[in-house]
């Protein structure tokens, strides 16, 4: 789940991590009097979407760029109407471009300079990990292959958390001295109590910046929480956007069904998530491009398969079907039975080929081949990916 | 012979009375498992199928049947807490079938169990099986054979695929063990790896990972050096695509790591043979034994 910037700023400021003042409008006259609390000239507006790029963005209006520099809330006002309700793209939304609802309005600060600041899970020692450097506002990925020396990691104890001690260890690598070095530990120090109680399984402040004025603040943000955790954080669910969302995701979770949207033509229907993302492998091994993962889970129902064979026709790019089950706990006869209603509920517009194994599959297949539907069945996974790459090339 | 389970295996089921629970307590007893006991708090007392005594807690079940492991699948919520209780009261195998389990709460339990004796399978996983002898999971019992092929992945059903394949083929399986799909769990790769390295009855391995983590290329880097018997590799995720979580908590690619082509990579360098796809896995692995 992501959110947008001014919903990280807003957890923040909960615990207590400095960022530039500022706050989230809906309307020009809302982010008009957003920048008249302000009480500065110096003034910065961002369109709210889940995507990078915004600055180099153009909106289909015509006007150019998502983040603006403004010396007056008149200003504020001015760019807010431009950029509400319009369609900004960028290189990360697709040429559709994402709908901007909402603006940020904060004061903008001049840097003196950038560090990289996160906390994570790391897998291998089964703790978390703060991470640091004092090349901030570039990627990260891209100074761990440069400049390995440049990134500190400091191990958290699972049980006893960031020590003081740890975040002025991290202070001190990123070169902080003096008042900031304790304004640098203390936001360490938040950071990692915001890690741990919102489940986070990463936030990332990058940049973390030095203004010229000398404060130490959080500039911009990512947060990656544990699905796993969203139970016991409704508010963090509440901050989730579904309008940034593919929508075909957003059917798919309604009905607990793991899908995720590719851009190939050949759909996949699978019970598992590693048989999924193998049969993905399979279908590109064979010649073909998958256009989705989709795991149907250990025991999918009747109403389930049907909802996500409708999922799997929405989308204009598919060309050809391949449902891929290995019945254990899950019966082949229970499966064939739903798959024939859901074709017949959605009236099939491309050629399906099923593959089934294991319990009951003798019936399953019988179930099939009786119901007189248009579909090709396959003795095994890797003929079932020739059949679908097959079916989708001459569709 | 097999690692972990067999025979003499007694097992306890916590969330017995929950409906996965009482489902797969009852295929387990079908296979042949010895099921000696169940745990659900507040049903102490009452008996399972009339003949399973259910207790309020592990500590009971433990002390009046004697269990030495036991299958959880206690809601996520709650499924740490049944891990712990588990460990405190001695059982020596604990299989966490539960999946949803923040990660958060997998860090604590893993660091509480750090020098305890209780070994822990999962979370999030199918389970373990040794062929013909006991099984302590959901998966189909049917479709494995009793043999001397030492079976270990993170994901249910691709197990359950290559399973199929050996068992198809005639090759039968020593021990099949399920690690889970989470990003924190209780045995890695490369602890089954050695596991099946120092029994005598397992002659050759499967090794199915995915992307994600670095675990496979631990299990690879050992395997090089102290594994000599036959070993067939293989990752699921090459297609996925990067910074997204393929279903398994642990499946994501992240800041480049993690991704199919380096553990292949990590696999090959190690002297494993890869399969090239998930249909030809029991080949690729009878192709290394027939040499």
């Amino acid at each position: 789940m992501n959110i947008h910037e001014y919903q990280a700023k807003q957890l923040f400021e909960r615990f207590g991590i400095a960022t530039p003042k500022g706050g989230p409008a809906e309307t020009p006259e809302q982010a008009e009097a957003v920048a008249v609390s302000l009480h500065t000239s110096n003034l910065v507006i961002k369109a709210q979407i889940h995507a990078g790029g915004r600055g180099k963005g153009t909106f289909t209006n015509g006007f150019k760029g998502g983040v603006h520099l403004c010396s007056s809330p008149a200003e504020i006002r001015a760019v807010a109407e431009k950029m509400l309700g319009q369609t900004l793209v960028t290189h990360q939304t697709g040429p559709a471009g994402k709908v901007v609802r909402k603006v940020l309005v904060a004061e903008s600060v001049e840097i003196a300079r950038e560090n990289y600041l996160a906390i994570l899970m790391d897998r291998a020692t089964g703790a978390p990990v703060v991470v640091a450097s004092t090349e901030g506002g570039v990627e990260i990925e891209k100074v761990a292959e440069e400049h390995p020396e440049k990134i500190a990691r400091e191990s958290v104890h699972p049980l006893a958390g960031v020590q003081p001690y740890q975040a002025l260890k991290v202070a001190r690598e990123l070169g902080f001295e003096g008042n900031q070095l304790k304004a640098a530990a203390k936001l360490i120090n938040n950071l990692f109590k915001l890690f741990l109680s919102l489940d986070c399984s990463l936030v990332e402040i990058n940049p973390l910046v030095v203004t010229k004025k000398g404060e130490v603040l959080a500039l911009d943000a990512k947060f990656n929480f544990d699905d796993n955790a969203l139970f016991r954080h409704p508010e963090i669910v509440a901050m989730r956007d579904t309008e940034e969302e593919d929508p075909r995701e957003v059917e798919a979770s309604k009905y607990g069904l793991n899908y995720i949207g590719l851009d190939g033509n050949i759909a996949c229907l699978v019970n598992g998530a590693g048989l999924a993302m193998a049969t993905m492998d399979i279908i590109k091994y064979a010649g073909g491009e998958p256009a989705n993962f989709l795991d149907v889970g250990g025991g999918a129902s009747e109403e389930q398969v049907t909802e996500a064979f409708k999922i799997l026709v929405s989308d204009k790019n598919v060309r050809a079907i391949l449902v891929n089950i290995f019945g254990g706990i899950m019966r082949c006869d229970v499966i064939a039975q739903g798959i024939i209603n859901a074709v017949k509920a959605v009236s099939l517009p491309v050629p399906l080929v099923v593959r089934l194994e294991g319990t009951n599959v003798e019936r399953g297949k019988q179930l099939l081949a009786e119901s007189k539907l248009p579909i090709q069945t396959a003795s095994d996974l890797a003929e079932a990916a020739r059949l679908v790459v097959g079916a989708a090339k001459a569709a | 012979m097999s690692i972990l389970v067999n025979k003499q295996t007694r097992l306890l089921v916590q969330g017995i009375t929950g409906s996965s629970g009482a489902f797969h307590a009852r295929g387990c007893a079908e296979y042949g498992t010895n099921v000696v006991a169940g745990v659900t708090p507040g049903k102490g007392g009452q008996k399972f199928d009339d003949k399973i005594p259910i207790f309020d807690t592990v500590y009971e079940a433990r002390r009046e049947t004697g269990c030495n492991a036991t299958m959880i699948f206690v809601p996520a919520p709650f499924a740490a807490d049944a891990i712990l209780e588990a460990a405190d009261a001695g059982v020596e195998l604990i299989v966490c079938i539960t999946e949803g389990i923040p990660v958060t709460d997998m860090m604590r339990v893993k660091d509480v169990l750090k020098g305890k004796p209780g070994r822990l399978i999962g979370p999030n996983c199918p389970g373990i099986i040794t062929p013909g002898e006991c099984k302590i999971g959901i998966m189909p019992g049917y479709i494995h054979k009793p043999g001397t092929v030492g079976v270990i992945s993170r994901s249910g059903t691709l197990t359950y695929e290559a399973v199929w394949q050996l068992t198809q083929r005639g090759y039968g399986q020593s021990t099949c063990i399920g690690i889970g799909g989470d990003p924190i769990n209780g045995t890695s790769h490369l602890d089954a790896v050695k596991m099946f390295a120092a029994d005598p009855g397992t002659e050759a391995l499967i090794l199915i990972g995915e992307i994600g983590g670095t675990a496979e290329e631990e299990a690879a880097a050992w395997i090089k050096d102290h594994y000599k018997k036959p070993v067939c590799g293989f990752i699921a995720g090459a297609t996925a695509p990067p910074g997204r979580r393929m279903g398994h908590a642990g499946a994501i690619v992240a800041g480049g790591k993690g991704t199919a082509a380096s553990k292949i990579e990590a696999l090959r360098a190690a002297g494993i043979a890869v399969a090239e796809t998930p249909a030809s896995i029991g080949e690729t692995l009878i192709g290394v034994i027939k040499g």
